[in-house]
């Protein structure tokens, strides 16, 4: 087994990995050597197609259909140079206080998560779109919103250059996208930061290396050859940081033979959600321009979160429940169709953890509560009002049956979508939020780090990515993420003379 | 040897069923929406893909005992209202199992740009300026 040596291993490029990696940097000048390890392959500018199955593909973990245990729920991000920043959507708020009090983590302050979340706004570029970039399926959502009675707000999103082409989660195709691919890695970079990719970590060993796996190249797929030759590698490191995700870092460090707290991969929460669609009488524009610019949050008061979203032709029709005529006609009235993500706000639920099987793969082990199914089943009904009020024809509800509720019966969704139709197993759910499963707190008794994400009894192994939060945010997490990660880096540089003595 | 492979008749015949335009599909593009379940099906675990083929034929067979013939042997209404009885199914793994194979027919059908096309799906890298003059 090769060997390598560095001062600071980062494992994972993501929202995490990339803010810490460039947290870091300026080390590189004192003469402390930084490598981040990512498990995905670093894609060229050119290589960002667009087309659903090669993106999904290329970018995502089991190419987009990574499922729960029991295969109740789809679970979406990405292994790539910059993680799931890569797909995400860009949108970009800061924590709720009444979250962070919820978490109620020794020394987690809302105010020090806004200050450090504005940073990375700033740096993200993050705004509002002016109206000009707004389509009809955005626009038909603040009219249906308002006149069905809610709060609508608009989302900032963190793009630069955006051309409308709607691509986001397959990966920007015109770099306009401010995720950690186009700005903290290559900032890092520049500072002498060395990035491997194809590059998994399979487990951090108690001398504090770590033993990585670089791949080959697969025939014919996308991006660069990893920056090391393919083998086997033990790099020896001072200070190790996990960023591998809500699923990557408890997968991580539960096939480690480390003495971690008994808690590690608790609480684990996605904000499961649904995507609905309706029929227009008339074709909108739906499938050009930046896909989600709006928002309804009843979080705090019906756990539920409603945001705009356009999808691509596989992922629609999946989402719409049943098949034959009716869901085919569905389909194909896609130039007419208005979309809307429904998402749950789950909690952290005794049982909903992630494992590791018996070759270190991670099992993400998830029930639906019935708050989570109410959340849902009360997003879908103000879907419906939202997309009646907007014009629509017909809306398809998967908590319906028959799913399709006609115009004539808008008066009637509170009667027609129930909780009696739900169905683990028959209806489309999937979630992008994941959080948890390394969980800040007060000691090994009840979580996993510190508030510095320092693991509980090995101060030289920290985490920094949404594995952290110890419950779910309610909100899209990307900012919050860079926001903690923030923290980790700050405690690195505070505890590093020690550590690297 | 192709997934799909012993199983295939059943497998055009369900696909049929999920989307009714299917059985207007060619050889050749009957070979395309295959060719995108397979290329989904090599990086998934030999025993998922066993599951696969172990649910085909299940439900290839199942309708000997309600309609005294297999799944491939069904008139089109036969086969859709057996389906939907699987999709609503009390055993979980019924359900599931069915919601996966209806996923892969789905992704064949509808991920060929052909298919995008057909529905009226124009998304272009260019954004905006495919589509305002
Ligand atoms: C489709 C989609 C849309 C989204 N939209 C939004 C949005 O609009 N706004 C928002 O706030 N959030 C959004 N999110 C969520 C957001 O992208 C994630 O919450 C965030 O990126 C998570 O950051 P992370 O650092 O925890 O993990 P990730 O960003 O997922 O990064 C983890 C990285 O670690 C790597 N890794 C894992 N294990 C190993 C290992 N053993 N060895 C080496 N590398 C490893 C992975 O390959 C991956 O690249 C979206 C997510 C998805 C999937
Ligand atoms: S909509 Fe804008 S940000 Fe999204 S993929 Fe297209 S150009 Fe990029």
């Amino acid at each position: 087994m090769t060997e390598r040596v560095y001062e600071v291993v980062i494992i994972g490029s993501g929202a995490g990995g990339g803010t810490v990696a460039q947290a870091l940097a300026p080390m590189v000048r004192d003469g402390v050597r930084i490598l981040v390890l990512e498990k995905g392959p670093r894609l060229a500018d050119g290589e960002f197609t667009g087309r659903e199955m090669e993106m999904a593909t290329a970018l995502y973990e089991d190419g987009g259909g990574f499922l729960t245990a029991d295969g109740t729920m789809t679970l979406a991000f990405a292994c790539t140079y910059g993680g799931s920043t890569v797909v995400y959507t860009g949108t970009s708020l800061t924590a709720p206080e009444r979250v962070v009090r919820h978490w109620n983590v020794p020394g987690l302050d809302h105010a020090d998560v806004v200050r450090r979340s504005e940073k990375y706004l700033r740096e993200n570029n993050v705004h509002l779109l002016g109206p000009d970039a707004l389509n009809d399926n955005n626009r038909l959502f603040v009219e249906g919103g308002r006149r069905a009675g809610y709060h609508v707000e608009q989302f900032p999103v963190n793009v630069k250059g955006c051309r409308g082409s709607s691509f986001c989660n397959l990966g920007c195709p015109n770099q306009a996208k401010q995720g950690t691919n186009r700005v903290q890695l290559p900032a890092a970079e520049r500072d002498g930061v060395e990035v491997v990719t194809r590059a998994e970590v399979l487990r951090i060993e108690v001398d504090r290396s770590v033993v990585v796996r670089v791949g080959e190249k697969p025939a014919g797929g996308k991006g660069a050859p990893s920056e090391w030759a393919p083998g086997d590698y033990r790099v020896r490191g001072k200070i190790v940081v996990s960023a591998g995700g809500a699923i990557g870092s408890p997968a991580l460090l539960l096939r480690s033979p480390l003495p971690t707290p008994r808690c590690l991969g608790d609480g684990f929460t996605c904000h499961p959600a649904l995507i609905l669609v309706a029929e227009h009488p008339r074709a909108i524009t739906n499938d050009v321009g930046h896909p989600k610019s709006f928002f309804v949050d009843r979080g705090a008061e019906e756990r539920f979160v409603l945001e705009t979203c356009m999808y691509f032709p596989f992922t629609t029709a999946k989402a719409i429940t049943g098949f034959g005529a009716a869901h085919s006609a569905m389909v194909r009235a896609f130039p007419r169709l208005q979309m809307i993500l429904v998402l749950a706000c789950d909690h952290a639920t005794p049982g909903n953890r992630i494992t590791a099987d018996a070759a270190g793969k991670p099992v993400v082990h998830y029930r639906f509560t019935p708050e989570t199914v109410d959340g849902l089943v009360r997003g879908t009904v103000a879907s419906a009002k939202i997309f009646f009020a907007a014009g629509a024809l017909r809306v398809h509800a998967p908590f319906a049956d028959p799913p399709l509720i006609d115009a004539r019966d808008a008066a009637r969704v509170e009667a027609l979508i129930t909780t009696r139709h739900w169905r683990p197993g028959k209806t489309t759910v999937s979630a992008a939020h994941l959080m948890g499963g390394c969980g800040m707190g007060r000691s090994a008794a009840d979580s996993v780090t510190d508030v510095w994400g320092r693991v509980h009894g090995i101060p030289w192994l920290r985490v920094a990515d949404a594995s952290l939060f110890p419950d779910s945010l309610e909100i899209n997490p990307y900012v919050t993420i860079m926001a903690l990660a923030d923290r980790v880096a700050e405690g690195i540089r505070e505890d590093a003379r020690e550590l690297l003595a | 040897m192709a997934v799909l492979d012993p199983v295939r008749p059943a497998f055009r015949a369900v696909g049929q069923t999920v989307v009714p335009e299917a059985a207007r599909l060619t050889e050749s593009e009957w070979a395309a929406v295959e060719d995108i379940v397979e290329q989904a099906l090599a990086t998934r675990p030999p025993r998922l893909q066993r599951q696969l083929v172990t649910l085909i034929r299940l439900l290839q067979w199942l309708p000997l005992f309600r309609y005294g013939r297999p799944f491939t042997a069904l008139d089109p209404t036969h086969r859709t209202r057996f389906l939907a009885a699987i999709q609503d199914a009390p055993v979980l793994l019924l359900r599931r199992g069915f919601w996966g194979l209806r996923t892969l027919v789905l992704m064949g059908y509808y991920a060929r740009p052909v298919a995008a096309t057909e529905i009226g799906y124009q998304a272009d890298p260019r954004g905006w300026e495919a589509r305002r003059p």
